[in-house]
C-alpha cells in the first residue's frame, strides 16, 4: 500500500536499549494515514515502549522517527504533533474535565474563544459535554476515559496513541468503548495507533494489526489474515486458541503435501513453503476447523481419538480429545438443538478430521 | 526530560548546598574540634590530642553517660508502652478521625517545650494536681515529693517526647494489613499470640523509629533537668552545653556530641536493618 | 477490647498531653501570684502582659523568627523533594538519605555544630544564624513530607502534560506545584511549628541582640516566672489554633 505522499508516521531501524537489555530490535515500520493500527503482544514485549517512542516519552538507542515526514527523532513530546490516552488516563486531578481538554490548546496559547469552541467540539465528539465542569475523582471510569479522549484530540493531532485504554473497563463496557472509538476513528480521520494484549480487542477495531514479541514485530497484517494464515507458532498460539500437531514431511508435490502428523499419514495443503522429505513440520487448526466423526472401525489415515470431557458453551461445545498417541486437542461443535443424539458423548471414539484447507503448516523451528 | 534543565540545576545546588554548608560543614568541624585542645581566647587550639576522648572514657563521665542512658531508654520504654496502644487504637478508626486525632497529638508542640516543661511543675510540685488528685483518692496519705527529683525529670521526659514515639509508630501500624491480624485470628491464634507473632514483628520498624526518636533527644534535652530536676547535670545534654557555656572546653563538648552522633548512627543501622527485613519479608 | 475501653485510653492519654496546657491556660486567669493555690477569676495577668513590652517583643521575635524560616525551608524543601522526584542525578540517593538523616540527628548536636561554624564564621549571633539554623532543621521535614505527597502522584501525569505541549515549567506551575499543594502548606506548618517549639538550637546559636521566646522565659525559670507568661502562652496558642483552623477551612472550600 504505497502512496505517494509520506506516511503518517514512520520508524526506521529503530532499537531501544536499556543498559545491556535490548527491548526494541531493529524495527521499521509505516502507519498509513488515517489507518487503525494496533500493536498486539503479550505484557513485557515492548509494545508501550513503540508507543512511547512516538511520544517521545523515550529516546530511540538507534534509528530514525518521521511523523508526516518531519523526522522528530530528537524532538521532546511537547514539540511532537502526536497525542496519548494514557492507561490510567492521567487526567489532571486538580481540574475540571474543560480545563484538562484545554490543557493543550492553552499550551499553544489559544485565544478563549478559540479553546472554548474547540474544547467543547471536542467533548460534544465524545459526549461529555455535559460533565465539563466536573472534576476527574467525580466521574465514571468510562467517563474519565472519554475526558482523556477528548483531552487528546483537541490539538487535532496527527494520531492519536492509546496505551491499553480498556483495560481498567469491565467487559460490557469495553465492548461498547472499542464501538465507539472506531466510529470516532471514522469521524475524525485521524490516525489511531493502539496498544493492547486483548487479541479480540486488536481484532475487532484495527485495519491492521501488529503482532509484537520480544520487541520484534512477527507479523504485521488485516486481522483476518493473522488469524486465518499465521506466519508462525508464535503468532498462531498468541491470537486465540490452536491444536498444534507433530510431524514430518514425506513428499510434496506442488501445494499438496504428504505428510505423517502425530504418525498417521495425512494429506495437507502446504502453502507456498516447500519442504524436504524427513523435515519436521507442526500443522496447525483452529478448534473451529476441527471436524469430528464417529469411528465406524479403524481407516488407514487419519487420526483418532477418544471425547476426553465435553464443555457447554451455550451456542457451542467444547470438546477436548485425547488422541492415540497421547495428545489432547479441543474442538468446537456447534450445539445441534434439534438432535442432540447427534452429540458426542464422553468416553466416546471418534475420528478426528478437518476442513480441507484450512490447516496451517509451519516448519517445526524448534518453538 | 530535559538532560540539562537550568531548574533541576537550580533545586538540586539550593538544597545540596545548603545541607554541605549548614549540616555536613559544621559536623566535621565538630569532629576536628573534639581533637583539638582547649584555648583560652580562641576556643580550641592546636596541638592535635586525643585527652578529650580519654577523659569521656573516665569514670566520672561514664556514671554520667550510663545514669542519662537508663534515664532516657527508661522514657522511651515508657512512651512505647503508653503510645503502642494509643497508635494501634488510633490507626484502626476511621480516616476522618485518624486525622483528626494525629492533629491533636501534634496541637500541644504550638507551645514551646520548654513552657510546657515548665507548665509541669504547677502539676508535680508538692501542692499540686497530682498530690491533690492522690490525696483525694486516698492513695497516699502525705504529699509525694516528685518535683526537683529524677523522677520528675523522667516524667518531664516522657511527656515531652511522647508524640515522637507515637507518629513512627502510627505509621508503621497504618500500613500493617488488618487483614494479616483477621488470618492469624482465622487459624486459631488467640489476640496475645496475634499480637507477639504477627503485629509486633511487622510494626518493628515503627518501634524502632519511635524509640530512636525519644532515646536519642531524651539524652540531651538539658533543659527538663534544670526546670524539673533542680539544675543537676542529669543528662549528657547539661554535660555539653557546660562544657560549652561555663566550663569552656569545647573540645570535650564536642567529643561528646560526636560520641552523640556515634550512636545515633548506630541506632540509624538498627533501624535500616529492621526496616529491609520486615519489607523483605512483605515482598515474600 | 472494647470500644469503651478503646475510647477511654485514648482520653486518657490526650489528657496526659494536654493537662499542662490546660493547668497553665487555667492559671493564666488565676489571681494568685503564685502556681499553686487558686484564688479565683481575674485577668491581671493579661493586663500586666500588655505593659511587659520585653516579653511581648519576645514572643513576636518568635512568630516572626517561625514564620520567616518556615517560609524559606518550604520554598527550598518543595524544590529539593521536585528535583528528588523528577530528575535523576549524581549523589541523588545520598541527598535523601542525609535529609533522612538530619531527621533523627539530636538538636543539641546540630545545635553545638552551627555554634562551631558561625563562630568560625566570625557571624555575629542574632536573628540572621537563628534564621539559618531554624531552616536547617525544618528543610528535611518539609523535603519528605512534600516527597510523600509527590511519589504518590501518577508520573503519566507529567506526561500528559508533556504531551500536550507543556515545557518543564509550565509543568511545573500547572501541574506539579498545584498537586503538591497540600503537602506545601502541610510543610510550611510542620516548619513553623517545629521552630516556635525549639529550645536547644535556639539556645546556642542565639545572642542577645535577638532574644526570642522560649529563652528568655529560659533565663526567668530560676527567678520564678511570673503568671503573666502562663497569659502570654494562652494567648499564642489561641492565635496558632486560629491560624490552623482557618488554613483548614479554607483548604476544604477550595477542594
Amino acid at each position: 500500500m504505497e502512496t505517494s505522499s509520506p506516511p503518517c508516521i514512520e520508524l526506521e531501524r529503530v532499537s531501544k536499549s536499556y543498559g545491556d537489555l535490548t527491548v526494541i530490535h531493529d524495527l521499521s515500520l509505516r502507519i498509513h494515514d488515517g489507518e487503525f493500527l494496533t500493536f498486539l503482544g503479550p505484557s513485557g514485549c515492548g509494545k508501550t515502549t513503540i508507543l512511547r517512542l512516538l511520544a517521545g516519552f523515550e529516546r530511540p538507542t538507534t534509528g530514525r522517527l518521521r511523523i508526516r515526514g518531519q523526522d522528530v527523532t530528537g524532538e521532546p513530546p511537547n514539540r511532537r504533533a502526536v497525542n496519548t490516552v494514557f492507561q490510567s488516563y492521567a487526567l489532571f486531578p486538580h481540574m475540571t474535565v474543560f480545563e484538562n481538554a484545554a490543557f493543550g490548546l492553552r499550551m499553544r496559547r489559544k485565544s478563549k474563544e478559540e479553546i472554548r469552541v474547540r474544547v467543547e467540539e471536542a467533548l460534544r465528539a465524545v459526549k461529555m459535554l455535559s460533565f465539563a465542569g466536573r472534576r476527574p475523582s467525580q466521574l465514571s471510569g468510562g467517563q474519565q476515559q472519554r475526558a482523556a479522549i477528548a483531552r487528546a484530540i483537541v490539538n487535532k493531532p496527527a494520531a492519536l496513541l492509546l496505551d491499553e485504554p480498556l483495560s481498567a473497563l469491565d467487559a460490557k463496557l469495553r465492548k461498547e468503548v472499542q464501538l465507539e472509538l472506531k466510529e470516532l476513528r471514522r469521524k475524525l480521520g485521524i490516525t489511531f495507533v493502539f496498544v493492547t494484549h486483548d487479541q479480540e480487542e486488536a481484532f475487532s477495531m484495527s485495519d491492521r494489526v501488529a503482532v509484537i514479541n520480544h520487541g520484534v514485530i512477527e507479523q504485521i497484517d488485516a486481522p483476518n489474515v493473522i488469524y486465518e494464515t499465521p506466519k508462525n507458532l508464535f503468532v498462531a498460539r498468541f491470537v486465540g486458541e490452536i491444536n498444534v500437531f507433530d510431524g514430518v514431511a514425506v513428499s510434496q508435490n506442488g501445494k499438496v503435501l504428504d505428510a505423517r502428523v502425530e504418525g498417521r499419514p495425512c494429506r495437507l495443503n502446504a502453502g507456498e513453503r516447500r519442504y524436504a522429505p524427513g523435515q519436521k513440520i507442526k500443522t496447525l487448526l483452529r478448534p473451529e476447523d476441527i471436524r469430528l466423526e464417529k469411528a465406524n472401525g479403524e481407516t488407514p489415515d487419519g487420526l483418532f481419538g477418544v471425547v476426553a470431557d465435553t464443555v457447554y458453551k451455550g451456542m457451542t461445545i467444547d470438546l477436548i480429545i485425547e488422541t492415540d498417541g497421547g495428545k489432547k486437542i479441543s474442538a468446537t461443535e456447534f450445539f445441534n438443538e434439534d438432535a442432540p443424539e447427534a452429540m458426542f458423548e464422553k468416553g466416546e471414539r471418534v475420528r478426528v478430521d478437518w476442513v480441507e484447507d484450512w490447516e496451517v503448516v509451519l516448519p517445526d523451528d524448534g518453538a | 526530560m530535559t538532560e540539562r534543565s537550568p531548574f533541576r540545576n537550580l533545586a538540586v545546588a539550593a538544597v545540596g548546598g545548603w545541607l554541605t554548608v549548614f549540616v555536613i560543614l559544621p559536623n566535621l568541624m565538630t569532629l576536628a574540634t573534639s581533637f583539638l585542645s582547649r584555648g583560652e581566647v580562641e576556643f580550641a587550639i592546636l596541638p592535635i590530642t586525643f585527652s578529650s576522648y580519654r577523659e569521656l572514657a573516665g569514670p566520672e563521665f561514664l556514671r554520667m553517660f550510663l545514669d542519662s542512658a537508663w534515664l532516657a531508654l527508661g522514657a522511651a520504654m515508657a512512651c512505647l508502652a503508653i503510645g503502642y496502644p494509643f497508635a494501634y487504637i488510633l490507626a484502626r478508626l476511621s480516616p476522618k478521625k485518624r486525622k483528626l486525632g494525629l492533629l491533636f497529638v501534634i496541637i500541644p508542640f504550638w507551645t514551646n517545650s520548654l513552657i510546657r516543661t515548665y507548665a509541669l511543675i504547677t502539676i508535680l510540685n508538692a501542692n499540686g494536681l497530682l498530690n491533690k488528685v492522690l490525696l483525694g483518692l486516698g492513695l497516699i496519705s502525705a504529699p509525694l515529693d516528685i518535683l526537683y527529683t529524677e523522677t520528675a525529670v523522667f516524667i518531664g521526659l516522657a511527656y515531652t517526647l511522647l508524640p515522637f514515639m507515637i507518629l513512627p509508630l502510627y505509621a508503621s501500624i497504618e500500613k500493617l494489613d488488618p487483614r494479616l491480624i483477621e488470618a492469624a485470628r482465622d487459624l486459631g491464634a488467640g489476640s496475645f499470640q496475634t499480637f507477639f507473632r504477627v503485629s509486633l514483628p511487622l510494626t518493628l520498624p515503627g518501634i524502632v523509629a519511635g524509640t530512636m526518636l525519644v532515646f536519642l533527644p531524651a539524652l540531651g534535652m538539658f533543659y527538663v533537668p534544670d526546670v524539673l530536676g533542680g539544675s543537676r547535670s542529669l543528662l549528657v545534654g547539661n554535660f555539653i552545653r557546660n562544657q560549652f557555656l561555663t566550663a569552656r572546653n569545647w573540645p570535650l563538648g564536642s567529643a561528646a556530641s560526636v560520641l552523640l552522633t556515634a550512636i545515633m548512627a548506630l541506632l540509624l543501622a538498627v533501624y535500616y536493618f529492621c526496616n529491609k527485613r520486615v519489607r523483605r519479608e512483605a515482598a515474600a | 477490647m472494647k470500644r469503651s475501653l478503646k475510647a477511654a485510653y485514648l482520653t486518657a492519654v490526650y489528657g496526659f498531653l494536654y493537662l499542662p496546657l490546660l493547668v497553665l491556660i487555667a492559671f493564666s486567669f488565676n489571681d494568685s501570684k503564685f502556681l499553686v493555690s487558686w484564688k479565683g477569676f481575674s485577668l491581671r495577668w493579661y493586663a500586666s502582659l500588655a505593659g511587659n513590652s520585653s516579653l511581648l517583643d519576645a514572643a513576636l521575635r518568635s512568630l516572626a523568627l517561625a514564620a520567616s524560616s518556615a517560609t524559606a525551608a518550604t520554598l527550598i524543601g518543595a524544590l529539593a523533594a521536585i528535583a528528588l522526584k523528577r530528575y535523576r542525578f549524581a549523589g541523588r540517593k545520598a541527598l535523601s538519605a542525609s535529609l533522612y538523616v538530619v531527621t533523627v540527628s539530636p538538636d543539641i548536636v546540630m545545635g553545638i555544630s552551627l555554634l562551631i561554624l558561625f563562630i568560625t564564621l566570625n557571624l555575629p549571633l542574632g536573628f540572621l544564624t537563628l534564621f539559618l539554623s531554624h531552616v536547617t532543621f525544618c528543610l528535611p521535614f518539609v523535603t519528605i513530607t512534600i516527597l510523600a505527597r509527590l511519589s504518590g502522584m501518577d508520573q503519566s501525569l507529567i506526561e500528559a502534560a508533556a504531551d500536550l505541549g507543556a515545557g518543564e515549567y509550565a509543568i511545573f506551575r500547572l501541574v506539579i506545584l498545584p498537586i503538591a499543594m497540600p503537602a506545601v502548606m502541610a510543610g510550611w506548618l510542620l516548619s513553623f511549628t517545629l521552630s516556635l517549639d525549639d529550645v536547644i538550637v535556639s539556645f546556642f546559636v542565639t545572642g542577645p541582640s535577638f532574644e526570642i521566646l522560649p529563652l528568655k522565659i529560659y533565663s526567668m525559670v530560676r527567678l520564678g516566672v511570673k503568671p503573666e507568661v502562663n497569659a502570654l502562652c494562652a494567648v499564642m496558642f489561641a492565635i496558632t489554633l486560629m491560624v490552623v483552623g482557618a488554613t483548614q477551612l479554607l483548604m476544604k472550600e477550595k477542594r
